[in-house]
């Protein structure tokens, strides 16, 4: 049996609501509260980055997985916001929790899918038995460009995943990706912001997409939407995971646990890991979870999990995603947040 | 001069097409209008088409649009005076039958806006406005419309629940206009409550950046009297211009080049307002439509406002006014616009509008306008 055996989120305790932005440019609060169903989202510190917010979550991984860093034989970091554009993530998460210098490490990177990228690999090596645990993180601090729209949802947020096939959590039951290229949402070297297609980042992009993997691992698998007990999607606002899941047949009810971004934002690469973190976290031995990432570019990885009665054991040796979300909050207002997000920058 | 008949109308869905290019969605169009004439080969193009430049990188779109629609080497010619492009294409073909020079001609209209971002395509727009008096201080369309509607409302009292209710309307009428970008309903709360473009004007003001083509089929009357069809014929042409800046005119609330395209489409038909028995009108705005009917004679200065309100102007009242849905709810791929006005105008003069079908209309006005009226183009029809 291969899957998750350890897991944990983390998000950044700084928050911004959407009326602090809009009042700065003079937008309109309801009709971004009500249209993309957005209230507030994330904001790393200063001294915090995607790196940083690896380390954390899988710290929080590793108390779960209890197993020797050393053992973990892969580190993939999957961003669109790494910290450095020569010079990897991954080797400063693998030194930071002690898994060097037997180690593969490699970046990914697929606007918000670079998580699910690394996910995907780790597990299909340890499917394939090149390595015993394999580690994999879905983490963004990422940008939106003063007020753009995108600034409304562009949060940060980290989720890692360690995966192995002894003491698993969740078995990974099936995979399936579903790709084009598609040029919805991109940003070139040295552009400090993404540009974005605007409405055709919606029906032939995110939906083509996510609907694409979400019925062909369906099919793959030979299941129905109400054969899962619970069912994430890439979050960038709070509309659209609702309506794909609309699309493909879901009920509200199965969305709801992993869906965060109202509160939250949009975590890029961390939006559905944070997703399934925050769902493994509420669920049951034998539930069987469906996950979908989008990334612009376009593409989907879709997962289908089944929690493990080991889930009892290790749920609650790390801190909860949800209690990241509610608790414990700093409310930034507008000056903080340029500031923190170097959107100011001090004269040399 | 010959009397000239159009007898074939072409139109596709419009929106966002993210799928098809200028080519295709032209084609498709034109393909109908010939489809509907009944002929397979004309004798000359026309393409209004504002800023395809702009919008796609691609000039010399009349001999390309000719090509790919299978009429190579024949004389084709692209028109442009802003979003009244379609109109004045329009006006072009009906001159080169109405010489006796042609004996078919297509004319139609296209604009792909969607290739390019918002902001790009509102400089194209903007190219519309005078570069020197106008872009230059900032200002967009928007902008000077809001500059007009303002001033309306000091003047004559117009109110900014009457503009909306020009929306609700034309957005009514779309509902029954399955080609139309947003077939939807909407109301005056809607409109009010929508968000700020340039003030007084709100976002459901305003007609959206669009994707699309129209195309019709002219020919001479005597030549579509023998097809089995009723004949619709071109009874006035009118077109005018005036100052493209606003600034330079004396009455920023009255569009003169509408007044004298009017004018001269009304002289040459032998018809007055009073004849007119449906209208489609250059609504890029809500405050536009209301100006329009002034300058058309349709109601008198000052009252386009109360028209609206007191229902002159739906589809049961007694002059309906954009039963297409107007640029507010079809959509408005500036350069296509004109074309589709005569796909509407025939389609009701013909009895085939389906649900929004006016009865017993025989005569009607197309008024198209370039910028914030720096051009304008009026036409009469009449089902015989």
């Amino acid at each position: 049996m291969d899957g998750i055996v350890g897991y944990g989120g983390y998000i950044p305790r700084n928050r911004i609501k959407v009326e602090e932005i809009a009042k700065v440019w003079g937008a309109d609060a309801p009709s971004y509260k009500k249209g993309l169903m957005l209230e507030e989202k994330s904001v790393p510190s200063p001294d915090q980055d995607t790196i940083t917010m690896s380390v954390e979550a899988t710290k929080s991984a590793l108390k779960r997985a209890g197993i020797d860093p050393q053992d973990i034989e892969a580190v993939y970091v999957g961003s669109e916001s790494h910290p450095y554009a020569v010079k990897p993530s991954g080797t400063v998460l693998a030194e930071a929790i002690g898994a060097t210098p037997e180690v593969h490490t490699a970046d990914f990177e697929f606007a918000c899918k670079a998580g699910t990228e690394g996910m995907y690999v780790a597990l299909c090596l340890v499917r394939a038995g090149e390595i015993k645990y394999g580690l994999a993180v879905g983490a963004d601090t990422s940008q939106g460009a003063p007020g753009d729209a995108l600034e409304y949802s562009a949060a940060a947020g980290a989720a890692a995943f360690i995966f192995g096939k002894d003491n698993v959590v969740a078995e990974a039951k099936e995979t399936y990706s579903y790709m084009t290229d598609t040029p919805d949402f991109w940003r070139r070297e040295y552009q400090f912001y993404p540009q974005h297609g605007g409405r055709f980042t919606g029906d032939p992009a995110y939906f083509k997409h996510i609907v694409g993997a979400g019925r062909g691992i369906l099919e793959k698998a030979g299941m129905k939407p109400s054969d899962f007990n619970y069912v994430i999607f890439h979050q960038p606002n709070g509309k659209f995971p609702l309506k794909v899941g609309e699309m493909l047949g879901f009920e509200k009810k199965q969305i709801e646990p992993g869906w965060l971004v109202s509160k939250l934002g949009n975590t890029y690469s961390g939006s559905s890991p944070l997703g399934l973190t925050a769902t493994l976290d509420i669920s049951k031995p034998g539930d069987k979870i469906l996950i979908v990432s989008y990334g612009s570019g376009a593409g989907s990885d879709a997962f289908i999990f089944e929690v493990k009665d080991r889930i009892e054991e290790v749920r609650d040796l790390a801190p909860k995603t949800r209690e990241m979300l509610d608790e414990n909050k700093n409310y930034l207002e507008y000056g903080e947040y340029a500031k923190f997000r170097q959107k100011i920058r001090k004269a040399e | 001069m010959r009397e000239v008949a159009v007898i074939g109308v072409g139109m596709t869905k419009w929106g966002e097409l993210w799928d098809k290019s200028l080519r295709n969605i032209f084609v498709e169009t034109a393909l109908l209008a010939l489809d509907d004439a009944g002929v397979v080969e004309v004798n000359s193009m026309y393409v209004g088409s504002m800023s395809s430049g702009l919008f796609v990188g691609q000039e010399h779109i009349a001999s390309l649009l000719a090509d790919y629609l299978g009429q190579s080497n024949i004389p084709s010619t692209r028109v442009e005076t802003a979003c009244a492009s379609g109109g004045l294409a329009l006006r072009l073909g009906y001159m080169e039958i109405a010489a006796g020079i042609s004996e078919l001609v297509l004319v139609g209209g296209i604009e792909k806006m969607t290739d390019v971002s918002g902001y790009e395509a509102t400089y194209a727009l903007g190219t519309a406005a005078d570069q020197e008096y106008e872009g230059y201080h900032g200002i967009t369309f928007p902008g000077l419309y809001g500059l007009i509607a303002r001033a309306h409302m000091e003047k004559y009292g117009t109110t900014r629940e009457q503009l909306a209710m020009v929306a609700v309307k034309n957005h009514h009428n779309g509902s029954k206009n399955p080609l139309a970008q947003f077939p939807y309903e909407i109301t005056v709360d809607s409109v009010l409550n929508s968000v700020m473009i340039a003030d007084p004007l709100r976002i459901l003001d305003c007609s959206p950046i669009t994707d699309g083509a129209a195309a019709v089929v002219l020919c001479p009357a005597e030549m579509a009297r023998k097809m089995d069809k009723p004949v619709v014929k071109i009874i006035g042409s009118g077109h005018a211009t005036d100052t493209i800046a606003l600034s330079s005119r004396k009455d920023i609330t009255w569009l003169e080049a509408v007044y004298k395209a009017a004018k001269q489409a009304y002289a040459e038909a032998d018809k007055g307002p009073q004849d007119i028995d449906i209208i489609e009108v250059h609504d890029c705005f809500t405050i536009a439509e209301i100006c329009v009917l002034e300058a058309l004679g349709i109601v008198e200065k000052g009252k386009g406002g109360d028209a609206v309100e007191q229902g002159l102007t739906s589809l049961e009242g007694k002059i309906p006014v954009n039963t297409s849905g107007g640029l507010k709810a079809k959509g408005h791929p500036v350069g296509a616009t004109g074309a589709a006005q005569v796909v509407e105008i025939v389609k009701q003069l013909r009895g085939e509008a389906g649900e929004r079908q006016i009865k017993k209309a025989r005569i009607g006005l197309a008024q198209n306008m370039g910028g914030s009226g720096g051009s304008s183009v009026v036409h009469l029809f009449e089902r015989e």
